[in-house]
């Protein structure tokens, strides 16, 4: 059964230490969403809002609960343990049948190591397990810079789908990709569930400060089997728009930021599936 | 019996957190370890068997595909010495806290009363190469747990080499510790008997941590003496003695943090020329006075919204928008321990926008900080940091409290001077935007009537951070309390603001405020004015531990949390909502208006203030300001003829690497300076993202182009040779950097922070009178600068302490005003970054160059004290800003830069860089005032210029613009990458290469060795 209600509609989680969430709700809205929902996570875990009317889901960049115990750890084991309906699944299973669905998952930042320590990403929703985790960066500290990334023309993922460079910000301490074995590594890399690499001129790099994190085979995101499910450690909805970019006061800048482009994708194949 | 849970990285996977410390240990220690790792120790004391604590490790605690974890023993491991990190029992745990809610979710239950999860952090070290240890100390793990853990809020254990147990591979077997608090103690309420001499009462006040002065002392015992006073007492079952809960509320309500009784005293003032005057009060002279006077002389123009009678300044911004902005500073918390100090000042100040009106979005974050020179080597005073340390934890306070809050941080600045030794200043300043209306009302009002409940909101109670209000009234002494230094919780303060703002939208609450310094004391005596009065019953607010007596409720300055007025029609809506959103809400009473704050605890009332002694009655001071008594004479003479003879070209780069010039990357690129999606300026700009920008523009309103610059001026360097030139030079720096970015000079306004060493003469404090002097003068001089460019004061606070005594060791920060300005543009697409853009663009420098070079980067490099600093002529410097602004809209300006610390030759040198590009400039067209030497014309610090580059063409019409002031052409951007510049004679004097100029700035703070290959 395909997501029912408006094909268009996003569901952005909010609260419980997300930061980015009015932001990635407007750059949703500039892709031409339907509609978008700043939904607090105590309402789908009191079972007040459920997943089932979104085509879109988007877990936002920040810090849930503090990553005090590393991070997206804790909020991982909240949708694991919490049941929003009394003898109904789980926050994590609902979720694994809204992709099985054929629902579009999101996950930026801090989203993005939210699905990975899920085991979603990679792996998928067929068989969700940690594969691949986002480590603590190579030089152990937070950082803030742009980068420049590189996609792979062959990968499934939805999102990546017409672009083959991009900058955007990183702002993570955490965001170094880290497969458990080299089979999954190399399995993850030749099934194209790799979508951007961290670049320096169009080459991808272990170069620091280029790849921000020291990231396997530079990777900067996982997509799963379906391309449906996507995480992406650099920030795409800080690029919508020309004047967020770090050079526009001296280079010709469109006045769309490439960023969009990735929520244009999730729209558009919202519409057309 | 409580359980240990051991995560660490799996061997095999990179320890980055070890290797970061490895390189801390040899950065701040100059100890070699071979080999570190850190292990996340989690303490469980709850009835919960092993087969759930494996289940919580391998869910929530260790990420399976990195790390392992063990249950009940060590996890194993070679290791040669462990050092085990805890927080003292009562230190806010937020990986606890966080530990704790995960525990409940696998469990399926809440944790019963006691029941908790604590963390300790352990490092396992192996081959720590000997190297030469400190006298007296025996083994290095002594030395690296000093660098590791701070007393005051740590309990630190060591094993191995002698100490509990002997290294092997099994891993230390650290016994499980439980820092729960147990207070043996029943909450009690004692009287003080105030009828006593003058010296014990003295005697009372400093030993009860109240700093109240003698004549304060009088005054409340006055007032409980008084007839009507005993008889209203009476009537409730109070004896005619105050109080506890009395006595610390009015402490705290007077203390010189929350009164600011210096900036309201009578002050007869001589100055430097020895004319005399009576400054009565410079608040309401110098602060109130000239934005009393900007305003009306800006008339219909006027931003001002709502200035001075909130937590936070409101000023005008779009139809539907106002701008809320506030500055403070965490400067002894931050002594004492710096992250979280730090920490604390963030996360602290972000409550006062939000607490203003009906409460503001925080849409950015500032920072300035004051640290003495990180390669300190001289023996510290006791008590002291390292000011490396200092460094390090207050900026990672900084990360953690804005990151964690999602508010980028946006603009600051990083100043040294040796004497920062004696205190670091930590200041932090919070932008909000508030709808004009909120659920119908004018949102920066309040509304709050009699009858209306007192709700607070947030983080429980517990005995962090009493007397934090009068601690911070007072100087560094070796028996400062611990209990004042404590630690934020970006979090849970994040769930509370979520929370309030769809509160404040449906329109659930009446008034709004933050519980900072004197907690509850504060917040509801604050709030009470309004109505008149109000009644409390502490035994209501929720504790994090049993034993606390009324008066440590009512002053708790427990963090993360706010407190609401609401009215009983939506009183039990508001508590619903926070219900479904898990933020905790209390009603502890109401609003009354019968002029008393009433103070209950369990129904018996344990305190009556009568309101208008509480607010008013504190007695006024009179105090003399006499420049120059009991100070050294000021620095002297022109210092004219030294330095000659150096190559100017090696004097810009090594001035380029002097800590004040140097880049600041490594605290910018740790700060989130971008999320919320406004950000259209950066603190680093340019064609590679290493150009310092002059100010931050961001968009707090996505909908809209219309921007905020935020930018500030700090020029402590100045202060020994003339306040004046410290402050007036810190309020022009601060109006030049915005108006750098394309700000309009009509829509600045300002914020002042005084940071002050103390100012009251004393026989440890001998020239107090000078000190106090200094502030008048530099009061004149904001008030100056602030006229002539009609820039009106929105806030402001100040901290009068700031001075370290430990026997015959007095050290004084060196007198500070921090001035922040907030400026707009119509269109942040007009704004201008300050690289170099096309090689071809005119260079012209604005303003007059003449010399005054004392205090500046270049005599510090000469090693010259004296000298005439920086004076400001305001009226010449804001028609300069009012014609650049001008030229801005009509965008033919490509970049624009102050010139400031270091002169004329680092700004040139760092906006070519900052573009890749070059420059060529002539020092002859400029326009000097008695300048007529190279050095002089490259280093002076003379206020009021900018450096910018001209479209190629535009030059007449930008010329035309400037017409009548001194702005002159210089040069041009060239395509070569080199500073050259030629000097009085015709000849080069400078010829440089601007990668090893900008190499050169970047290394000094390159902390985290990005630049490393």
């Amino acid at each position: 059964m395909k997501p029912s209600a408006s094909r268009a509609r996003v569901f952005v989680l909010a609260g419980n230490g997300t930061n980015c969430e009015m932001e990635t709700a407007q750059a949703c809205r500039l892709a031409g969403a339907d509609a978008v929902d700043i939904v607090p996570i105590w309402d789908w875990a009191g079972g007040r809002v459920s997943l089932e009317p979104y085509g879109l889901v988007v877990f936002p960049g920040g810090f849930m609960d503090g990553d005090d115990l590393g991070s997206a750890m804790a909020c991982a084991h909240r949708l694991r343990r919490t049941v929003p309906r009394p003898g109904g699944p789980t926050m994590l299973a609902e979720l694994v049948e809204f992709v099985r669905r054929g629902g579009l998952v999101l996950g930026i930042c801090n989203g993005f190591q939210l699905l990975v320590k899920l085991g979603l990403l990679p792996a998928g929703a067929d068989h969700p397990r940690p594969t691949a985790t986002l480590a603590p960066n190579e030089r152990g500290r937070f950082e803030d810079r742009w980068v420049e990334m590189v996609a792979d023309p062959g990968s499934p993922c939805v999102f990546t789908r017409g672009i083959s460079r991009i900058e955007m910000p990183v702002r993570h301490g955490e965001g170094r990709l880290v497969f458990s074995d080299d089979a999954t590594r190399a399995a993850t890399i030749s099934a194209g569930l790799v979508p951007l690499r961290y670049a320096a001129d169009g080459v991808p790099t272990m170069r620091y400060p280029f790849n921000p994190n020291g990231s396997d085979d530079a990777g900067a995101a996982l997509t799963d089997p379906t391309g449906r499910v996507f995480g992406v450690m650099p920030h795409p909805e800080a690029f919508v728009v020309r004047t967020q970019h770090p050079r526009w006061t001296r280079e010709e800048i469109p006045e769309e930021g490439a960023g969009l482009h990735v929520f244009r994708n999730a729209i558009e194949h919202l519409r057309s599936g | 019996m409580p359980r240990r849970i051991e995560v660490g990285v799996r061997p095999g996977f990179d320890d980055a957190a070890g290797g970061k410390l490895v390189r801390r240990i040899r950065d701040h220690l100059g100890i070699d370890v071979a080999d570190a790792r850190v292990i996340d120790v989690y303490t469980v004391d709850a009835a919960v068997g092993d087969d759930d604590l494996r289940a919580l490790a391998a869910s929530a605690l260790a990420d399976p595909v990195i790390q392992e974890f063990a249950v009940g023993d060590p996890l194993p491991g070679q290791w040669d010495r462990a050092i085990e990190v805890a927080l003292r029992p009562g230190v806010t745990d937020n990986v606890g806290r966080t530990a704790t809610e995960a525990l409940a979710l696998q469990i399926g239950r809440a944790p019963s009363q006691g029941e908790a999860v604590y963390h300790s952090r352990q490092y396992r070290f192996l081959g720590i190469r000997p190297a030469d240890l400190p006298a007296g100390v025996a083994d290095h793990a002594a030395v690296i747990a000093g660098l590791l853990h701070n007393p005051l809020i740590e309990t630190c254990r060591i094993a191995g080499h002698g100490h509990e147990h002997e290294p092997g591979n099994a891993g230390p077997a650290f016994p499980p510790v439980v820092p729960r608090v147990a207070l043996q103690h029943r909450p009690e309420v004692r009287a003080h008997d105030l009828d006593r001499s003058d010296a014990d009462l003295a005697r009372m006040s400093q030993d009860n941590v109240w700093a109240l002065s003698v004549a304060e002392m009088r005054a409340v015992r006055d007032h409980f003496a008084r007839p009507d006073v005993r008889e209203a007492r009476r009537r409730e079952g109070l004896g005619p003695e105050p109080t506890d809960v009395e006595m610390e509320c009015i402490a705290q309500t007077w203390s010189e943090h929350c009164k600011h009784k210096i900036f309201d005293a009578r002050i007869r003032y001589r100055g430097p020329d020895g004319s005399e005057c009576v400054v009565d009060s410079p608040f309401k002279t110098f602060i109130r006075g000239t934005t009393e006077q900007v305003r009306r002389a800006k008339g219909e123009a006027d931003p001002c919204i709502s200035v001075f009678d909130d937590n936070a300044g409101v000023v005008r911004f779009l139809p539907d928008w106002h701008l809320v902005f506030k500055v403070e500073t965490h400067n002894s918390p931050s002594a004492l321990d710096p992250y979280g100090g730090a920490l604390t000042g963030i996360v602290g100040v972000n409550r006062d926008p939000f607490g203003t009106g009906m409460g503001a979005r925080l849409f950015c974050n500032t920072d300035v900080f004051c640290f003495a020179p990180p390669d300190f080597r001289g023996d510290l005073p006791p008590r002291l940091l390292h000011p490396l340390r200092v460094l390090d934890g207050v900026r990672e306070g900084v990360e953690h409290g804005g990151n964690k809050s999602g508010i980028p941080t946006v603009n600051g600045s990083v100043v040294f001077h040796e004497r920062f030794l004696g205190k670091p200043l930590v200041y932090c300043g919070t932008g909000g935007i508030m709808p004009v209306e909120a659920a119908g009302r004018e949102a920066h009002r309040k509304y709050h009537r009699p009858g209306d409940s007192i709700v607070m909101v947030g983080g429980r109670i517990g005995k962090d951070g009493i007397h934090g209000a009068t601690f911070s009234s007072e100087e560094l002494h070796e028996g400062s309390p611990a209990t004042a230094v404590q630690i934020g919780d970006p979090i849970t303060q994040k769930r509370m603001t979520d929370f309030l703002l769809i509160a404040r939208d449906r329109g659930l609450y009446s008034a709004i405020t933050d519980n900072g310094a004197g907690g509850l004391s504060s917040s509801v005596g604050e709030m009470a004015r309004r109505t008149g009065g109000a009644e409390i019953d502490l035994a209501d607010a929720p504790l994090k531990y049993p034993g606390l007596d009324p008066w440590e409720i009512l002053l708790s300055e427990a963090q993360e949390r706010m407190t609401v007025a609401a009215p009983p029609s939506d009183l039990s809506a508001f508590l619903d909502l926070a219900g479904r959103m898990g933020v905790p809400a209390t009603p502890l009473g109401r609003f009354t208006d019968d002029g008393f704050f009433r103070v209950r605890y369990a129904g018996k009332t344990v305190g009556l203030l009568d309101m208008e002694f509480l607010h008013e009655g504190v007695p006024r001071m009179d105090l003399e300001a006499v420049w120059g008594a009991g100070a050294p004479a000021g620095g002297t003479g022109t210092g004219t003829g030294a330095g000659a003879g150096m190559d100017l070209g090696d004097a810009l780069e090594r001035v380029l690497a002097r800590y004040n010039v140097c880049s600041k990357h490594y605290f910018v690129r740790q700060y989130d300076h971008e999320v919320q999606g406004g950000s259209v300026v950066k603190p680093l700009v340019g064609a590679r993202g290493t150009g310092p920008s002059d100010a931050a523009v961001v968009r707090p309103v996505l909908a809209s182009w219309r921007g905020v610059a935020v930018g500030h001026g700090v020029a402590p360097k100045y202060a020994d040779l003339d306040a004046r030139s410290m402050a007036g030079s810190a309020v022009d720096e601060g109006i030049r950097n915005v108006v750098a970015v394309g700000a309009d000079p009509g829509t600045i306004v300002g914020l002042d922070n005084f940071c002050w060493p103390d100012p009251i003469p004393s026989a440890r404090n001998p020239d107090g009178g000078h000190k106090l002097a200094q502030l008048v003068r530099a009061c004149e001089a904001l008030r100056e600068v602030c006229l002539a460019f009609g820039v009106p004061l929105i806030s402001g606070k100040d901290s009068m302490k700031n001075d370290y005594h430990h026997g015959d060791v007095r050290i004084s920060v060196p007198p500070t005003l921090l001035f922040t300005a907030i400026g707009q543009l119509d269109d942040a697409r007009k704004a201008v970054t300050m690289d170099f853009k096309r090689s071809g663009d005119a260079v012209y420098v604005a303003g007059r160059t003449t010399a005054e070079m004392g205090g500046s980067e270049y005599f510090g490099l000469l090693g010259i004290a004296g000298g005439v600093p920086p004076d400001v002529r305001p009226e010449e410097g804001a028609r300069i800003a009012r014609a650049l602004h001008r030229a801005i809209r009509e965008a033919i300006v490509t970049a624009c830069h102050d010139c400031s610390d270091g002169g004329l030759a680092i700004a040139l040198a760092e906006c070519a860089f900052a573009g890749d590009a070059g420059v060529e400039a002539d020092l002859r067209p400029l326009a000097a005032d008695g300048a007529d030497r190279d050095d002089v014309l490259l280093f002076s610090e003379s206020n009021h210029r900018f450096v910018a580059s001209i479209r190629q063409g535009s030059e007449a019409a930008f010329e035309r613009i400037m017409a009548g002031l001194p702005c002159r052409l210089v040069g041009k951007v060239t395509s070569d990458r080199r500073v050259r510049i030629v000097g009085l004679e015709g000849a080069a004097v400078v010829d440089r290469d601007t990668r090893e100029l900008e190499a050169a700035w970047r290394r000094p703070l390159d902390l985290a060795g990005e630049d490393a290959r």
